[in-house]
């Protein structure tokens, strides 16, 4: 028999990190160690090239000119926007709304969702360990519409009890709020199943993928979800855009957000009628040249064998968390099996921005502070934490230099 | 270490982070206020108690935070007893200058050289408000902070 096996290549970390320049330069003479991906990854040359490239060669405003450069930016627009859609594996690319990042994609499902349909006393369920992206808007509609929020806890570990959250479902849950994988515990959530479990009882389910989409594949059909939230920056793109996938029965019953230009189809004096969506949520100038740069991130990120880039940057958070379990004066906080590339920490006698500063000389960047996501914070009893986040380009060097860094650290504040 | 670190974590800071003076609850206290960095989550409440001069003539602090914010706010307890309003507000705006790398003109030289210590802080700009926040809770408690008779 001569059945071939199909084995995966190894990702190639070192030449993955070639293609990001800015991981060459030096910070106080030393080399940089990014490691603050979880809050903005690098971008590689292709995305910075083909939006100038673009810039330089194809720009005008979409959707309004008849000339020859609104019609080629259009479809740059719209070609980015099916690559959105390839990379989350939605049915349909209008069901793809731009927006300026994770923030806005929220709070458009807030605003154009659930507020129109909101009654006093209704309910959303939320994890602890969301980001405050995933706060703040339901706290609007407590202030404004009397929502009442069920918080749901993570284990000491940081998983999620997917029995709590089953729990904290009512007849009068709106909405289940939750987070892909979180951006300072690395827990990643049983989507799929959180979705059957809401969907069973009538309520529908949106997720917080702006970490979730850099670390897993996304298949919005197959979790079956009716919100899914991303944002370009993290997932090796630019700022300033972000996206929404929403179900087209959804898009085509939320009511519109921001009013504007490009997002009617008729204005008078005494009515108005809307575009369909999703334009009807994409009102005024979109961030074009910011679409080009992420779907050409998207195509970056996509050629590579995705399940051997997360076993790359498994490979790195196993390396770093077996070699801090050593330090008795650090405590890591998050070991949720199956977890993502993050590793948050305190560690004793050094408070994280004393540490964070002291890593920073060296040349390490991590972040440290509450991480916007301070029910968190103090679920676990503290003010603040060490992160280190891991992405495609960073390999075992960098941990070794964020190891002698905390060595380094506690020889002077300890 | 490179000297920037060295200059910022120098052992009178370590000193006082590690035993703060004048540290906890002040029950006489006339004044309270509480201050916050959003940055971080860092707290720390300063009491005065102000005679009817309006000099310090005690002062303790709370709070949880990095080296150089209960450092500063543990000096600052000690500048600042004794003093009197117009003094308090001149070692203030030294303070404030200094850690901007500024220059503070109108210390006398025994304040200058204290509060000097502190000056390294103006190499690591992302870290001022660190240092800042206990002067400027001292500054809310003398100017909003007044507590109301017989409260707590």
């Amino acid at each position: 028999m001569t059945a071939q096996t199909k084995i995966a290549l190894p990702f190639d970390a070192e030449r993955a990190r070639s293609d990001f320049e800015i991981l060459a330069r030096k910070v106080y003479g030393k080399p940089l160690v990014y490691l603050d991906s979880g809050a903005s990854a690098q971008k590689p040359r292709i995305v910075l090239d083909t939006m100038r490239d673009f810039a330089q060669s194809e720009y005008a405003n979409v959707h309004r000119g008849v000339h020859f450069l609104s019609a080629a930016a259009t479809d740059r627009y719209e070609a980015a926007r099916r690559t959105v859609q390839k990379f989350l594996h939605a049915a349909r690319e209008d069901e793809i709304v731009f927006t300026k990042g994770g923030t806005e994609a929220i709070n458009l499902v807030s605003y154009s969702y659930l507020a129109p349909r909101f009654q006093p006393g209704d309910e959303i369920v939320l994890t602890v360990m969301e980001h405050h992206s995933n706060i703040v808007p339901w706290h609007f509609l407590r202030e404004r519409a009397g929502a009442v929020l069920r918080w749901v806890d993570v284990r000491d570990d940081g998983s999620l009890d997917i029995e709590a959250l089953d729990a904290a479902i009512t007849p009068k849950t709106r909405l289940v709020a939750v987070t892909h994988m979180s951006n300072v515990l690395g827990t990643i959530t049983p989507l799929k199943d959180i979705v059957a479990r809401a969907h069973a009882k009538g309520v529908p389910v949106l997720a917080d993928g702006c970490q979730g989409a850099v670390h897993e594949v996304v298949d919005v059909q197959a979790l079956d979800i009716d919100f899914y939230a991303i944002t370009g920056h993290k997932l090796y793109g630019p700022t300033g855009i972000g996206a929404l996938y929403a179900k087209r029965s959804h898009l085509k019953a939320m009511r519109p957000f921001q009013g504007g230009g490009e997002m009617i189809r008729e204005v008078a004096k005494d009515r108005i009628s809307y575009a369909d969506p999703p334009a009807r949520f994409e009102a005024g100038t979109p961030p074009i040249i910011e679409s080009i740069g992420l779907a050409t991130a998207l195509d970056y990120l996509s050629s590579f064998d995705r399940k051997a880039v997360a076993a790359h940057e498994h490979d790195l958070l196993t390396y770093a968390r077996k070699q801090v379990g050593q330090f008795n004066w650090l405590r890591v906080i998050g070991d949720a099996p199956g977890k993502g590339a993050i590793l948050s920490f305190e560690a004793e006698g050094m408070h994280a921005h004393d540490l964070a500063t002291i890593l920073d000389r060296e040349g390490v960047a991590v972040r440290a502070g509450h991480h916007c996501a301070q029910v968190l914070m103090e679920r676990f009893g503290v003010t603040s934490t060490s992160r280190a986040s891991f992405a495609l380009y960073n390999t075992r060097a960098d941990v070794d230099a964020l190891i002698a860094g905390l060595h380094k650290a506690r020889g002077i504040l300890v | 270490m490179d000297n920037a670190l060295r200059e910022l974590y120098q052992e009178v800071i370590l000193d006082h982070s590690r035993h703060p003076r004048h540290h906890g609850v002040l029950d006489s206290a006339t004044h309270k206020a509480e201050g916050y960095n959003p940055l971080c989550g860092d707290r720390v409440i300063v009491y005065l108690q102000l005679d009817q001069e309006g000099r310090v003539a005690d002062i303790r602090f709370q709070g949880k935070g990095c080296a150089i914010s209960q450092a500063s706010a543990s000096m600052m307890t000690e500048m600042l007893k004794g003093r009197s309003q117009a003094e308090a507000e001149r070692l203030m705006s030294g303070f404030l200058n200094l850690v901007k790398g500024q220059d503070a003109p109108g210390l006398s030289e025994d304040d200058r050289e204290t509060l000097n210590v502190m000056s390294g802080i103006s190499a690591f700009p992302m870290r001022v408000k660190c240092a800042t926040l206990a002067w400027h809770t001292y500054k809310n408690a003398v100017e909003e902070g007044k507590k109301e008779e017989g409260a707590t």
